[in-house]
């Protein structure tokens, strides 16, 4: 498929991505470059100088808030595309009313309690709605253990046991790796590309 | 017994069920923050221990870890 016709199939899409960190401000980054029409992306948090290391914001854009900050920095890129931001700590009601008209939903939370959350209420009440969730992304080295693991609709990429710690902090490279394997599959379904290692 | 887990087929010997807590003893599933469902249905935590699986039964058991 050319690129004009993929940006052409994916102008009418609408994204979702609960939380503007690492994997989330990364995957919105690459899904505007490649032509999605609108992402609606949610987080509570402002950026702090520690977040630099590997979210999709800059230094001068401390202490904004991550929702408007990304928003800013997604129309830079693409100035037609369609950013609904939504400066909230999600909840389980929330995900169901915030991403309901979402073609794909992706998990980009920090913490595993909150990846839990998504998940289940996704399963539960919406299915049908493929869901992308990054489950183990910390330190670097050993990138070759970064795998998929599919049920239905819901799909997990990661390395399935690097935690995040004092001593093994989130950095650029593999997170990175791990929010563009999430935008991968999210253009993979979108444009309904049927691959055995992906779909 | 067989059940499915985790998209493969598994013999869980010497049981002909299981209740989840017993199987994630036997598998030797430490994680704490665990996504479990049995066919089509959601496991809270508190009834690991009264939920059953049976012979054929389609179970999968995420950990999540932090980082994003």
């Amino acid at each position: 498929m050319k690129f004009e016709e993929i940006k052409e199939k994916l102008k009418d899409k609408i994204v979702g991505i609960a939380g503007a960190g690492g994997l989330g401000s990364n995957c919105a980054a690459s899904l505007v470059r490649c032509g999605v029409g609108t992402i609606i992306i949610a987080d509570f948090d402002t950026i702090n100088e520690t977040n630099l290391n590997r979210q999709y914001f800059f230094f001068e854009q401390i202490g904004e808030k991550k929702v408007e900050a990304i928003k800013v920095n997604l129309l830079k890129i693409n100035p037609y595309v369609n950013v609904i931001t939504i400066d909230k700590k999600l909840e389980a009601d929330d995900i169901t009313e915030v991403f309901s008209k979402c073609d794909v939903i992706v998990e980009a939370f920090d913490n595993a309690e909150m990846k839990k959350m998504i998940i289940e209420t996704v399963l539960n009440k919406m299915s049908d709605k493929p869901l992308i969730v990054g489950s183990g992304l910390a330190g670097y080295g050993n990138t070759s253990e970064i795998k998929l693991q599919k049920y239905e609709n819901l799909y997990i990429y990661g390395d399935g046991t690097n935690d995040v710690s004092e001593e093994n902090p989130p950095l650029a490279p593999k997170v990175n790796i791990v929010a563009n394997m999430q935008a991968d599959v999210v253009l993979s379904i979108l444009l309904n590309k049927k691959n055995e290692n992906n779909t | 017994m067989k059940i499915i887990l985790n998209n493969k087929t598994e013999e869980i010997t010497g049981f002909e069920k299981i209740t989840v807590t017993e199987l994630l003893k036997f598998k030797n599933f430490t994680f704490k923050m665990l996504v479990v469902r049995i066919n089509n249905r959601i496991i809270k935590k508190e009834e690991f221990d009264e939920s059953v699986i049976y012979e054929g039964d389609n179970v999968m058991v995420l950990h999540l870890i932090s980082g994003g």
